[in-house]
């Protein structure tokens, strides 16, 4: 079994992660942040330079959570063109599962004080809890299906699709269509998942407050530690043969067919795999801003997501994450400084990064962009010849 | 005629039906395939024998592509067989199905995966596992190494090995391609197209190339340039329409009426 492991995993993954720069950078950060980030914020007084307030470190771990979103359709679009427009679905159930259980811990600490059912069954007069809700008290329950329930989804989902061979504009217009019926059907009162109110007033996790700076700092860490473990993952399966197989797709889909490959069970494991990525996302996201509701299912948060991507440049995972956090935090100061430009300026952001950096902003950096570039360089010399021979 | 000889030229019929199709690799019979109203291949017939190098030649929209298409599963035909190896019936599987039973397929379009290094390429053709979870988890033995090598020799790519296919010239991609093939060990090559782009000298060596896969392979090449087709120095399929129009040695095609009235002659 040892054998096995050190034969066929262990030795290529230390092998492309140092060939990885910028993942390399990227988990470095990633340690670091995770050391420092709680350190300073738990160690250091308020008054030092150096300390960082608890809204902050939330605040981070928020834009993890989107980091870790985003690498997510990166490695469906990016590596595989499949561009989804409804990841949110994904990201938003992942929420609720995350949610139901944290319901369940407030037990008779609601306003109605009903040890069981959370204070808007009461309100609906509910007399039990409904099935679907058995089994949220339990926190390990609640993260596999944290992780189960957006990954079914997307495997009955992706199968159908894939197996009619829907792609391209086809494809993301379903995808739409899929997290627009889910926004419907989750602000029905009657769904039992609070209606348009979401899952809120949540207590604590695992006995430990969610208002404490301890278990922020804790959340945070988590966001760190699975960002850069679903990091690796995805790394790991763009560098196998199935990573190439998946490019090659992306490239001449219907040369892949005929070299014998089932195009559709390798989109469909992909497809599935993010999906997964996106359900811890959003579990890791509701504990840390307090409130999941259907208005994480709004189609034009999941377009959203693809914009941080495109920003922080597709196809190499890393660049995803950079996006992520470049969009978030520029919503976060326009909707304090102006509201009313966000819009404007998102849609000027993607229109620009389209036209001037289609590698996004990591294919402008010469570290990166280098391969790139030298190749730019080249065909503008062989047009340069070219024309030269002409004339 | 009375009926005892009905029946006896019946089954004699059978039975040379019967021989026609055990000894061909490719057996297509009264293939008719429509597309809205019109009718690309027309009651299409020909046998390939295992073996053989076929060149198969016709004007613009004569259906050579098509007939590919039907072959490898991308069209089904609206009535008629095709039977690979005299048994397996192919209209009933789909391309990945073919494509493992030992049938290769090179576009009329050169199709290489451009973001992938010529290496790559031919590593992705190489025959072998295609279950997902065997891609995920595998890695590169010496035998695939060797076979690689010995492929990039082949199409002259040896210097190429590690660069994008993106970027090699139109020929180069044409033997790319011919070299996924190979890979794949297919028993039967359709090649649509090879010299379309080719300087006069690439087309000559790849004549010579596809000469010497059919030592070893079936293949089916179909092709407008006079001159390689007859470097190919086979037996040449005239389609017209969407059916054969005419069979046999170039020079004997060339002379038919028909032929020179529908297509060499304009
Ligand atoms: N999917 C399709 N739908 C409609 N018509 C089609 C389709 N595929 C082929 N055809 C038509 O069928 C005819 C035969 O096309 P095909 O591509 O097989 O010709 P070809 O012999 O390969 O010609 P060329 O030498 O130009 O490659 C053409 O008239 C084409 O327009
Ligand atoms: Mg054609």
């Amino acid at each position: 079994m040892t054998d096995y492991r050190q034969k066929y995993q262990m030795t290529p993954v230390i092998g492309w992660l140092l060939k990885d720069r910028g993942g390399m950078i990227l988990l470095g950060i990633l340690i670091a942040a995770a050391i420092l980030v709680p350190a300073s914020n738990l160690l250091l007084p308020e008054s030092s330079a150096f300390h960082v307030p608890t809204w902050m470190v939330s605040l981070l771990g928020k834009y993890l959570c989107y980091a870790l979103l985003a690498l997510s359709v990166d490695l469906i679009w990016g590596f595989c063109g499949i561009l989804s427009l409804g990841h949110g679905a994904f990201f938003a159930l992942g929420g609720y599962a995350m949610g139901m259980y944290l319901m369940r811990q407030i037990g008779d600490r609601g306003v109605y004080g009903d040890p069981i059912l959370p204070d808007f069954m009461v309100f609906l007069n509910w007399q039990e809890l409904p099935w679907y809700w058995h089994g949220f008290d339990m926190f390990w329950f609640a993260i596999v299906m944290a992780m189960f329930v957006p990954g079914l989804l997307a495997f009955v989902f992706g199968f159908l699709a894939f197996r009619s061979r829907v792609t391209g504009v086809y494809l993301s217009i379903i995808t739409q269509a899929m997290t627009y019926a889910l926004l419907l059907a989750f602000f029905r009162n009657d769904m039992g998942f609070g209606g348009n109110n979401g899952l809120t007033d949540f207590k604590d996790l695992l006995g430990y407050s969610l208002q404490s700076d301890g278990t922020r700092a804790g959340l945070f860490v988590a966001s760190c530690v699975f960002l850069g473990i679903c990091y690796t993952v995805a790394r790991g399966i763009t560098q196998s043969r199935l990573g190439k197989v998946l490019i090659a797709i992306r490239d001449a889909e219907s040369r892949v067919r005929f070299t014998g490959y089932r195009v559709e069970y390798y989109k469909l494991f992909v497809f599935t795999v993010s999906a997964v990525m996106a359900g811890i996302a959003g579990a890791l996201y509701v504990p840390q801003v307090g409130i999941i509701n259907p208005g994480e299912f709004a189609p034009a948060l999941s377009i959203e997501i693809v914009i941080w991507v495109a920003v922080g440049g597709r196809g190499t995972l890393y660049g995803a994450v950079l996006g992520a956090f470049i969009v978030n935090y520029a919503k976060t100061f326009f909707t304090g400084a102006m509201p009313d430009f966000w819009l404007f300026f998102l849609g000027g952001l993607f229109i620009a990064v389209t036209l001037f950096l289609p590698k996004g902003v990591i294919g402008a950096v010469p570290a990166f962009g280098s391969a790139d570039r030298q190749s730019l360089f080249t065909t503008w010399r062989k047009r340069r010849a070219n024309e030269g021979g002409k004339a | 005629m009375s009926e005892a000889a009905a029946i006896q030229k019946n089954a004699s019929d059978e039975e040379q039906v019967k021989s026609a199709q055990s000894e061909t690799i490719l057996y297509v019979d009264g293939v008719s395939v429509t597309f809205d109203g019109f009718r690309a291949l027309n009651n299409l017939s020909f046998y390939v024998e295992p073996g053989e190098l076929r060149a198969i030649i016709g004007p613009n929209g004569a259906g050579k592509t098509t007939m590919m298409d039907i072959i490898t599963g991308k069209t089904r035909p609206d009535t008629g067989d095709v039977l690979f190896k005299s048994e397996i019936d192919l209209t009933k599987l789909d391309e990945a199905e073919i494509a493992n039973l030992g049938i290769g397929r090179k576009f009329q379009k050169p199709t290489v995966f451009e973001s992938h290094t010529v290496f790559d390429n031919l590593l992705l053709a190489c025959s072998g596992g295609r279950g997902v979870f065997q891609a995920l988890f595998h890695r590169l033995s010496d035998a695939e190494k060797i076979k690689i090598e010995k492929t990039l020799v082949t199409i002259m790519l040896e210097d190429k090995r590690d660069e994008m296919a993106a970027n090699l010239s139109h020929g180069q991609k044409q033997w790319l391609e011919i070299g996924m093939l190979l890979m794949q060990e297919p028993e039967l090559l359709l090649v649509d197209e090879p010299v379309a782009g080719m300087t006069d000298s690439e087309t000559e060596e790849t004549a010579k190339l596809l000469r010497s896969i059919s030592k070893e392979y079936s293949v089916v090449v179909v092709e407008h340039d006079m001159e390689f087709v007859r470097d190919l120095d086979c037996k040449v399929t005239v389609l017209h329409e969407g059916s054969v129009l005419a069979e046999g040695r170039l020079d004997h095609v060339q002379k038919d009426p028909r032929v020179i009235e529908v297509y060499l002659g304009r």
